[in-house]
């Protein structure tokens, strides 16, 4: 019964997808929003990759909406996995081997490494601080993983979290303070393709990386206590 | 309706009838299936479907990516760096709401025992 009333909704809504869709066809220029982006963004921003300069620029406001959504997500799982019900005794790790170990803390240097680079040349190249910051968090999960036992210092996390997104909002405020309206770039454009570029923007993806990749960390962290 | 027509018509609209094929599937998934477990995994496929659209709706032709990352780039054949953007902004969302529904999930297992969600007394639908 349960399937067939399934099967009904998912043809109506597959006719009611459909049939829209020839209207869209693939493959062709649509928005004019995208032609302007694409059109001024360098002279507009300093940043050579367009999708960065719509996230951090044109949509800066929307980015800081975004993040917030992330930090509310990563709290609510802190939350619900923190509450202590009636634990039992803790069983006990069972060690690594040394070749596993000593590969993982051989590798956790450079894989940090990778996120920094991907996360500071978020304006030139592809990808920025949310992909550099998974990548850091990757790290952290081969630690977990690898050498049990190891683990990120709560504190230590929560504050570079805390402090990535002030500087955030403390560079978004100056805008505000200096030019008349939020995230506004107050700092000199630069040549584009050179690494001290696009004014702000590579200031906010550092602190962003920071923030997405202590963030996740820290949900894997609680996912890996609690299982 | 010959073969040349279909042909046609799946080389232009592939990424179309993948993107929704992965949305109607992850909707029969959380419609139908009974364990918690899969009903999440259902969420994240939708997911991949809606962002996959996004982005082939934002592609051009023989287009390549919106960045100037070399001088002989031309500013024409760019893809729409609008859907690129958003569906940026939308995978690190999945992934939240992916990590929050797993720990809801093991705090339900935790409290009654078992992932189905027909047992479980108060979910029942």
């Amino acid at each position: 019964m349960r399937k067939l009333i399934s099967f009904i909704l998912l043809a109506v809504l597959g006719i009611g997808i459909v049939r829209p869709l020839k209207k869209i066809p693939f493959g062709t220029p649509k928005s004019k929003v995208g032609k302007y982006y694409v059109n001024n963004g360098v002279k507009d921003t300093g940043a050579t990759n367009i999708v960065t300069s719509v996230v951090l620029n044109y949509r800066g406001f929307d980015t800081l909406g975004e993040v917030t959504v992330l930090f509310i997500a990563a709290l609510g799982l802190g939350a619900v996995l923190t509450i202590r019900t009636g634990r039992k005794t803790k069983e006990k790790i069972e060690k690594a081997s040394i070749v596993l170990s000593t590969g993982c803390r051989f590798l956790f240097p450079f894989i940090l490494l990778i996120g920094a680079y991907i996360f500071i040349h978020g304006h030139l190249t592809p990808g920025g601080g949310f992909q550099g910051g998974a990548i850091i968090a990757s790290a952290y999960l081969l630690v977990y993983l690898g050498c049990r036992g190891r683990r990120v210092s709560e504190k230590a996390s929560s504050v570079v979290e805390s402090l990535a997104g002030l500087i955030f909002v403390i560079v978004g405020l100056i805008g505000l303070s200096v030019g008349g309206y939020f995230l506004l770039n107050f700092l000199p454009k630069g040549i584009p393709n050179s690494l001290f570029s696009a004014g702000i923007i590579p200031i906010i993806y550092v602190a962003i990386g920071f923030k997405v990749g202590s963030e996740l960390a820290g949900v894997i962290d609680h996912l890996m206590e609690d299982t | 309706m010959d073969i040349s027509t279909v042909v046609n018509f799946l080389t232009n609209y592939v990424y179309y009838i993948g993107c929704f094929g992965l949305i109607l599937i992850g909707l029969y998934i959380i419609l139908v299936k009974s364990n918690l477990i899969k009903v999440i995994i259902g969420l994240s496929i939708l997911d991949t479907g809606v962002n996959l659209f996004l982005i082939s709706i934002g592609y051009i032709k023989k287009g390549t990516a919106p960045i100037f990352s070399k001088s002989g780039i031309e500013a024409k054949n760019m893809v729409d760096p609008v859907p690129q953007a958003l569906v940026l902004t939308a995978i690190v969302i999945g992934v939240a709401v992916l990590a929050l529904a797993l720990s809801l999930a093991i705090r339900l297992y935790q409290h009654y025992g078992t992932l189905n969600l027909r047992k479980i007394r108060e979910q029942k639908w």
